[in-house]
């Protein structure tokens, strides 16, 4: 079993929780996983991805090989296009649809989003509208990994436990509230 | 023994603190800053009260923990690739010294410069100060490289150098840890003059440093990460530097037992190991992430041996990052590039935090250079340096930490006025203090802007040592207290700011502007601890 996981999204955004909460669940899997992160502010506002390798047996590389990625979980929708030379052939897209404008010549989100919708096995989701239903604007990230949740190839519920030993210590109601958002997101993609 | 999940960074520091660390040094500087920050949130550290306050730059660092090595007790000190030129005196002549107590130096390099003004190899420096160098290929060999190097340090006084690359440093994968070894205890050199580099005692030095440098080679903390494997083909050996043996075993591993490789991740090696090699195989690829430093010296100037194939040649990009799919192509094997990236696809560079300092800062400098033909403002490395990106485009340069005061001050001296520089606060007490004091000395007539986030924006935000003394800097360095101007860089202080700047660039003298406003990042940090503590 291998499984390869482009994470990205624009510096700020939090893509390390989603990291967080994979890496948590595969280690109590006891999988081997590499994941390679980009970190301190000089990437704030610009173009940021992490690397996310899990599998059974010793990993070697801290990058993905172009070609083989499993699937990308982006947290903009024009920064899922980005790592496409990553994807393989059957990989998974999982996106936000919620485009972050921070640059003059950000592209109309219509032909972004018909651009995802060309790739055969794509999930677009309103992350952010479904966690401010949820009650939380803050759990739009653990919506969208919901949504990836059935391309990952661990079980849900490992990744339920991994929210709950990451959010535990901040109380019930935060925990409860990401638990849902997790799910909301994987009822998404399951009904799509 | 434990299992934990931890960045290459953060596996050197536990090991660091398992080995038992008494000290660790550090200026902030990606991607080495995890380092310290670990130690500094690490509840060992703290039991022990290890020492891990920041620096206010590489040499001091350096120097520092060079002194807490000559009482016999263990120490570490970090740093960016770059920050090792700034310490470059100390690490070079403490190779000459030697040192009492286990002394690593770790270098962050970082080829492809994701966020760096140049990708140069930590290794050069290495062989030029004639000490051992590490190269882990990856976690769980950086932590257990750590031990081997504090002993390898005792054991020869040497300062160990400790090179690792930016996909290491910020790579996360499980890392298994051993027992704890207790501190050292306060111990003086045996020799009074061991750190008394005088003419007559350094000759004497020097000659056994470079008969430690051959001794090395064959020690086994060196030897054991220098692994020779042979394979069945004939035609190619592969030699795999440091990371990249991870990129060749990615490649090979369902065809490992065809490839004769050799896996350096310890410096100096001797020639018999390469001969394993070359005395085999008709031809030999290099990979190695960085510059062709191995394969230069297999080469030679003649190049008239064996073939062979790296970044020299063009097998391999002769710069930047290498990839598992760069080396799959230097293999001759096939690569699986997935779709093209669809042309709407548009840059996105980093960008001023919204209401950041800075920004009104550079408005307001914009503003009042209107007027003055020469609009060159030279600038430094910071978060700051975002003011040489559209719409501001207002800073020409960016060279190296404290750059802007003195060429400023060199600017003015070839006539140019206004003569005016943007600096961080941290930047400033890094390098800049020094510059400002060839100015007052020389009565420049330069306007140097400090503008002050208080802390260490770029690298996340670590406190700043300038933090609060500012003022009292500048007067010290003995600049004239009225053209000692504070502001605020608020939108709605813009009119008075740019009336400021201007009439302290029409000052022929040495003026300092302070525009200091919290970093917005670290303030809402500060805040939501504040609200949690309370
Ligand atoms: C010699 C050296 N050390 C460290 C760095 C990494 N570095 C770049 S900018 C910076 C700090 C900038 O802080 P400050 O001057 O306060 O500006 P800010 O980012 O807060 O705006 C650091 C540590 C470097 N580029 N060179």
């Amino acid at each position: 079993m291998k499984n390869d996981i482009i994470i990205s999204g624009v510096g700020g955004q939090g893509i390390i929780s989603i990291a967080a909460t994979i890496g948590l669940a595969a280690v109590a899997n006891s999988l081997y996983l590499k994941q390679s992160e980009v970190h301190g502010m000089s990437q704030r506002g610009g173009d940021v991805q992490s690397h996310f390798r899990l599998s059974d047996k010793p990993v070697a590389s801290d990058l993905i090989p172009y070609g083989k990625a499993d699937l990308i979980i982006s947290v903009e929708p024009m920064e899922s296009l980005r790592y496409l030379p990553w994807l393989s052939k059957d990989g998974w897209i999982v996106t936000n649809s919620t485009p972050m404008i921070n640059i003059p010549d950000y592209p109309p989100i219509e032909d972004i989003l018909s651009e995802i919708r060309k790739i055969k096995n794509s999930v677009i989701i309103d992350a952010d509208s479904i966690a401010r239903e949820i009650g939380s604007a803050r759990a739009g990230n653990i919506v969208i990994l919901g949504a990836a949740s059935p391309f990952i190839a661990m079980s849900y519920s490992s990744l339920e436990d991994a929210l709950r030993s990451l959010f535990g210590k901040k109380g019930e109601e935060i925990l409860e509230l990401n638990l849902k958002a997790l799910k909301a997101g994987r009822e998404h993609s399951i009904r799509a | 023994m434990k299992n934990l999940l931890l960045l290459g960074d953060e596996a050197i520091a536990q090991a660091a603190l398992d080995a038992g660390l008494s000290g660790m040094y550090a200026y902030p500087g990606t991607p080495s800053t995890e380092i310290m920050e670990y130690i500094q949130s690490s509840k060992t550290a703290s039991d022990r009260n290890v020492h891990r306050e920041w620096s206010a730059n590489e040499k001091t660092a350096m120097e520092a923990a060079l002194g807490m090595s000559y009482c016999g007790k263990r120490a570490m000190v970090a740093m960016k690739h770059v920050g090792l030129n700034v310490a470059a005196d100390p690490f070079i002549n403490s190779a000459m010294t030697g040192v009492n107590g286990g002394l690593i130096v770790v270098s962050a390099d970082d080829p492809s410069m994701h966020s760096s003004q140049n990708e140069q190899d930590s290794r050069f420096y290495g062989k030029f100060a004639n000490v051992p160098c590490f190269e882990p290929s990856d976690q769980q060999e950086a932590y257990e490289m750590i031990f081997d190097a504090f002993e390898l340090s005792e054991k020869y006084k040497l300062p160990v150098l400790f090179r690792i690359t930016t996909r290491l440093a910020h790579s996360r994968a499980s890392v298994t840890t051993c027992e704890q070894l207790p501190e050292k205890k306060l111990s003086l050199p045996s020799d009074p003059v061991q750190f008394v580099l005088l003419p007559s005692i350094a000759r004497r030095k020097y000659k056994s440093l470079l008969e430690s440098y051959e001794k090395l080679k064959y020690d086994i903390r060196i030897t054991r990460y220098n692994i020779f494997r042979d394979g069945t083909k004939r035609d190619m050996g592969i030699i795999a530097c440091g990371i990249a043996y991870n990129y060749l075993m990615e490649n090979i591993r369902d065809s490992v037992k065809e490839f004769p490789v050799l896996k350096i991740s310890a410096y100096p090696f001797p020639k018999d190991l390469v001969q394993d090699i070359t005395g085999r195989c008709k031809s030999v690829l290099v990979l190695e992430e960085g510059a062709p430093m191995v394969e230069e010296s297999l080469r030679g100037i003649l190049d008239d041996g064996i073939k062979i194939y790296g970044r020299l040649d063009g097998t391999v990009p002769r710069d930047g990052e290498l990839n598992p799919s760069l080396v799959a192509r230097s293999l001759g094997m096939k690569t699986s590039y997935g779709r093209g990236i669809p042309s709407l696809v548009k840059n996105r560079p980093p960008s001023f935090c919204k209401g950041c300092g800075h920004s009104d800062v550079f408005n307001a400098l914009i503003e009042a250079l209107k007027s003055y033909s020469s609009g060159s403002v030279f600038s430094d490395i910071g978060c700051y340096t975002l003011g040489a990106l559209p719409p501001y485009s207002s800073i020409n340069s960016c060279v190296d930490m404290g750059a802007s005061v003195t060429m400023a001050v060199g600017a003015a001296d070839a006539g140019l006025f206004p003569s005016v520089c943007v600096i961080g606060d941290s930047t400033f007490t890094h390098s800049g203090m020094t510059g400002l004091l060839d100015a007052v000395v020389k009565r420049s007539s330069v306007t140097i802007i400090i503008s002050d986030n208080s802390t260490t924006g770029m690298t996340g935000g670590q406190d700043s040592h300038a933090t609060g003394r500012l003022v009292s800097i500048c007067r010290g360095l003995g600049v004239d207290a009225g053209h000692i101007r504070e502001l605020t860089p608020l939108r709605k202080n813009h009119e008075e700011n740019v009336r400021i700047l201007k009439k302290e660039f029409e000052f022929r003298g040495v003026s300092v502007i302070i525009a200091a406003r919290e970093c917005i990042q670290t303030a809402t940090k500060r805040k939501r601890t504040e609200s949690s503590n309370r």
